[in-house]
């Protein structure tokens, strides 16, 4: 017998429904699982104290936390000129040629590549060729690496849509192309750079694999960027694999996921706010 | 004449035709920076990987069934099975799931649970590896041990952790290949009496097939290159595995365990695994933008 097209039909969309609300459940399921097990154990002392290390993981995520502020701050001193550099090349300069090519195909190769293939090239040149040892300078620059390829494509892509009339009206005041880049194209572009940054601040707090193998690890308070550190996902790791505090690591847990709804939150309410600008923009 | 009335009039007009000929020098160095650190970490892998494909033999080392440090054996098949398995795994979990979802997304939901699960793909995405690592350590591996299959550290349970990993990255390729479909297309399909499944199945989705393997191949980049995650479900055993709920290792896992600790010919040994990731991860990327470039043509 053969099955009419409408049966098929509502099968199908039967099927997509399921699918589609099964994706959702997945979110639902693990972010209920960390929070309803985790929320528990968040108090002030556990973000003020430093983790005492041992077997039982006593103590809070002082010192991840700030191990974390670090490596944000010195990979994005790092690598946001360097990718707004290169966007800006991508953007303004890039003519259709081999060089340009070799740009395009270095992007995307670097994008796919394994963070752990990151941690071992960080780990052989700034950990032991540079004697950078187990630092966040090595986690950073390494970190930096990872992020580049993501700052150069929300980069270029925020240079590229500063609409044709700005370069054209500043070269006809008689600027440089220096100058209307400087002057005219970056300020434009502002809002999609701050995306791009606000995005490599959310790569950075998830990244762990490469991190693992460069920063060291250590739970003590890191006093400049020569310190062995450790960030709040490599602590969840350490709690999860090498202590017995399961609520520790969710209560970490927590504490990621919340700092990623809230890098979501500014980078959607920034695109949406800079989409309404362009779209208004007859100032 | 107007080289005297230029430096007449504006003083400081060559000093910034000067600085815009320096900045382009500094723009085309900056545009090369990818590619540099690109070839900085082949020459870094390769150079300390090298020696052990010499003294092991390319072939030996890649179809050795035995990676034991104590007895400087160096066979890295039971990791590349391992690897295989958990991709292999999560992908059938998450290429049909991913598939439906984007149909889902772009033809089947009403707009409030389009706004209600984009957002939460999104969120998907930007959950740190580890977490998914932890709940399913605390919530699936437990799970499978109670059903009576050992210990519960499993291929099945890796490859369940990273079809969770791998679904938005399929899921937002798919659905942008199948918004890319011409209108025209589905037009002409309802025209002739389709029904709206039958316009996906047989005209939508074939249309769009390029970039849907695009999403396929980007998204087992992304299961084989995962490290934290897999490390705290799959048990870590150096065997072949003979089932799904045997414990496994994956390539990645034994460069983070092992990294540290390492000196000599192991050093060298897990550099060579890094070549072999590395060689890897870069064809499969090459193929899988290929299909999407050839899906913009």
């Amino acid at each position: 017998m053969k099955i009419s097209p409408r049966v098929t039909h509502s099968i199908a969309w039967g099927v997509c429904w399921a699918a589609g609300l099964l994706s959702l459940a997945f979110l639902l399921v693990i972010i209920g699982y960390v929070f309803v097990n985790g929320i528990g154990s968040i108090s002030w002392e556990f973000l003020t104290t430093n983790p005492q290390g041992g077997l039982k993981g006593e103590g809070g995520i002082l010192s991840p936390l700030v191990g974390t502020l670090y490596l944000v701050a010195l990979t994005l001193l790092i690598a946001v000129p360097l990718g707004v550099g290169a966007a800006i090349y991508l953007s303004e300069y890039a003519v259709n040629n081999w060089f340009t090519k070799m740009v395009r195909f270095g992007v995307e190769s670097l994008a796919g590549i394994p963070s752990i293939v990151f941690g071992l090239f960080g780990f052989a040149l700034f950990v032991i060729a540079l004697g950078f040892n187990f630092s966040i300078l090595s986690g950073s620059l390494t970190l930096a690496c990872l992020c580049l390829p993501v700052i150069i494509r929300t980069c270029e892509e925020a240079i590229k849509a500063v609409p044709g009339t700005y370069r054209e009206a500043s070269y006809g005041l008689g600027a440089t192309k220096w100058q209307t880049i400087m002057h005219v194209i970056l300020p434009a572009a502002i809002p999609g750079i701050i995306t791009a940054i606000i995005l490599t601040v959310g790569r950075i707090v998830e990244e762990t694999a490469c991190l693992y193998v460069t920063m060291g690890g250590s739970s003590n308070m890191p006093t400049s960027v020569w310190s062995n550190s450790r960030t709040l996902s490599l602590h969840l790791y350490y709690l999860a694999m090498e202590t017995t505090a399961v609520d520790k690591a969710l209560a970490t847990g927590v504490i990621l996921i919340l700092i990623i709804v809230v890098i979501n939150f500014v980078t959607r309410w920034l695109s949406n706010r800079y989409v309404a600008m362009t779209r208004g923009g007859n100032r | 004449m107007s080289k005297i009335s230029d430096s007449v009039l504006q003083p400081g007009c060559e000093l910034r035709r000067v600085y815009d000929g320096f900045w382009r020098y500094a723009i085309y160095l900056f545009g090369a920076i990818s590619f540099i650190i690109l070839l900085l970490i082949a020459l870094f892998i390769f150079r300390e990987g090298y020696p052990a494909f010499q003294k092991i033999g390319i072939w030996q080392f890649i179809s050795g069934l035995r990676w034991d440090v104590s007895d400087q054996a160096y066979g890295i098949l039971p990791m590349i099975i391992g690897s295989t398995y958990v991709t292999i795994g999560a992908l059938l979990i998450s290429v049909p799931l991913g598939i439906f979802t984007a149909v889902f997304l772009t033809d089947v939901a009403p707009q409030m649970m389009r706004s209600i699960i984009r957002p939460a793909i999104e969120l998907l995405v930007g959950i740190p590896s580890v977490v998914y690592g932890l709940v399913g350590m605390l919530m699936l591996v437990p799970i499978i041990r109670q059903s009576g299959h050992g210990s519960g550290d499993s291929v099945l349970a890796a490859s369940i952790v990273l079809a969770v990993m791998v679904l938005p990255t399929i899921v937002s390729i798919t659905e942008d290949s199948i918004i890319a479909v011409p209108n025209a297309y589905r037009e002409g399909a309802l025209s002739l009496g389709a029904t709206r499944w039958q316009m996906i199945w047989h005209v939508v989705l074939p249309a769009a097939k390029s970039g849907i393997i695009a999403s396929i191949v980007l998204g087992m980049g992304r299961a084989i290159g995962e490290t934290m995650a897999m490390i705290m479900v799959i048990g870590n055993s150096i065997i072949i595995p003979d089932s799904i709920f045997s414990p496994a290792r994956t390539l990645t896992g034994t460069l983070a365990l092992e990294l540290k600790y390492a000196a000599g010919l192991h050093w060298n040994a897990l550099f060579a695994t890094g070549v072999v990731l590395f060689v890897f991860i870069l064809i499969l990327n090459s193929f899988g933008f290929l299909m999407l470039r050839g899906k913009n043509k």
